[in-house]
């Protein structure tokens, strides 16, 4: 930084997020971003996926259906995640008034529902051979099909309301609403029914793992692999909406002059 | 507030439909399960506390979108928003006058509906109380509901499809807490974590569904 810009630039770097609250400012840093998100999202899945289906030993319990792990972790991870994008999103909307924000929450709905019906299908093929079933009311299988309602109708309530900042305002008290309830019925659903799911593979508060080391590296990858995806999607969807939007506005002022 | 309590229930009352609507709505669903399930008495004693919470919680959810939309339309929630009335406290008597036209008589009418499908002596009891604490957080998140629908022409889908996702914890402990009743175990912790969403709700939920009504209507 040069020294005649510490005055201001003081400013702006702590408040260097805010900055991309401006559209243009966003859209300028969304595409230069977006070619390398996007090529190592491809490299990191193509990694995570091929190793993970071709490079490691069949399991000795579960045979080679243990592979679905690669697919379905990561996707299962990226639904909860997606979420809390929007929640954390929403909250800044409400608190701040970025339309960039608001929009952001609605690009990374539809990716979220992909993402739970994709864990929810795996699980169900996974389940078939090895729990007997395609489908139990099993808590952690039940929470996610009460998160693909939520998605539902977060995405039905953007698309009712004409006028788009009240979608955005109503939409983000409902996610806010939403997560407690999301939260409540987790835990509501475990005291319901004991499970069938297995524990966490990858338990993050206690460091250990129950995964050998051959499945784990290209699970991991997978996994940065579905971020860096759902990241670029997120990116990608936004700035559509971004100018979706810049053309709403200048049709109606277009209309205005006529 | 008591004159808007007043007011509503006196409209619920005379210009019928919601009151009415809901029992006879419930008695259908209870009718119409042994139609489906089969008539054994045995299976229907088994399911008896959980079909009627379900039937209570859709009767409930059936009256919903009439809520807010009739004031919507005649323009009294423009009125009640300009009042010197809290909008939080206008809805929460919203959703007690709710509560007082629907839930109560629902959590009235279940004992006779058990006997419909055979529920087990020792669980009336047990399914006045569970449905007695259970319907007002119904109501309340309801309101929420329809507070975010009021707006939307059509809406009625779209409330169910808000709505049900966030009846799950209520339905969850109330059903358990009317089977374990109904099974002569202990009720208690499903009964505790009932009353706690119904506090919690009808602490919280008033805030979010004038907040939404606000943003709504601006």
């Amino acid at each position: 930084m040069t020294i005649e810009a510490a005055g201001r630039g003081d400013y702006i770097s702590i408040m260097s997020i805010w900055k991309y609250a401006n559209p243009v400012k966003f859209l300028a840093l969304s595409s230069r971003v977006q070619p390398v998100l996007w090529a190592l999202a491809a490299g990191c899945v193509a990694v995570g996926l091929i190793w993970g289906f071709f490079g490691t030993p069949d399991d000795f319990r579960q045979g080679s259906t243990v592979k679905i792990i690669y697919l379905h972790v990561p996707a299962a991870l990226m639904a909860i995640n997606a979420w809390f994008m929007m929640l954390i999103t929403s909250l800044i909307w409400l608190v701040r008034r970025h339309h960039v924000s608001a929009l952001a929450a609605k690009a990374a709905a539809p990716v979220g529902l992909v993402m739970t019906l994709i864990a929810l299908v795996t699980g169900a093929i996974w389940g078939q051979p090895m729990w007997g079933t395609w489908w139990a009311w099993d808590p952690r299988l039940t929470s996610f099909l009460i998160l693909f309602l939520f998605y539902l109708g977060y995405i039905a309530l953007w698309e009712a309301i004409e006028d788009p900042d009240t979608a955005a305002d109503l939409t983000s008290i409902l996610c806010l609403v939403g997560s407690v309830f999301a939260v409540l019925s987790r835990y509501a659903v475990q005291f319901w029914n004991q499970g069938l799911h297995q524990g966490t593979s990858i338990p993050v508060a206690t460091g250990g793992r129950t995964v050998a080391d051959v499945f784990f590296y290209p699970l991991v990858i997978s996994m940065i692999g579905f971020g860096l995806l759902f990241l670029a999607l997120v990116l990608y969807r936004t700035g559509t909406e971004i100018r979706l939007r810049r053309t709403q506005a200048l049709r109606a002022r277009l209309e205005r002059e006529l | 507030m008591i004159a808007l309590l007043i007011r509503d229930l006196r409209l619920a009352l005379r210009a019928g439909g919601g009151f009415g609507l809901g029992l006879a709505f419930f008695l259908i669903v209870t009718t119409l399960v042994p139609f489906s399930v089969g008539p054994e008495p045995a299976l229907l004693a088994s399911i008896a506390p959980g079909v009627l919470w379900l039937g209570a919680l859709l009767a409930c959810l059936l009256s919903l979108d009439r809520l807010l939309a009739l004031d919507f339309e005649d323009g009294t929630l423009d009125l009640l928003l300009t009042a010197p009335l809290p909008l939080e406290a206008a809805v929460s008597v919203k959703a007690l006058a709710h509560w007082l036209t629907t839930g109560l008589p629902l959590v009235l009418a279940a004992p006779v509906l058990g006997v419909l499908l055979n529920l087990p002596v020792a669980g009336y009891g047990w399914l006045v109380v569970s449905l007695a604490l259970g319907t007002p957080a119904l109501s309340v998140i309801g309101t929420f509901g329809a507070a975010l629908t009021v707006g939307i022409k059509r809406g009625g889908l779209l409330l169910s499809l808000l709505v049900l996702p966030l009846y799950v914890p209520t339905l969850i402990f109330g059903a358990e807490a009317a089977r374990r009743g109904a099974a002569g175990t202990d009720v208690s912790t499903p009964l505790l974590m009932l009353a706690g969403i119904t506090l919690a709700t009808i602490a919280c939920m008033p805030f979010a569904s004038a907040a939404v009504l606000r943003m709504g209507l601006r």
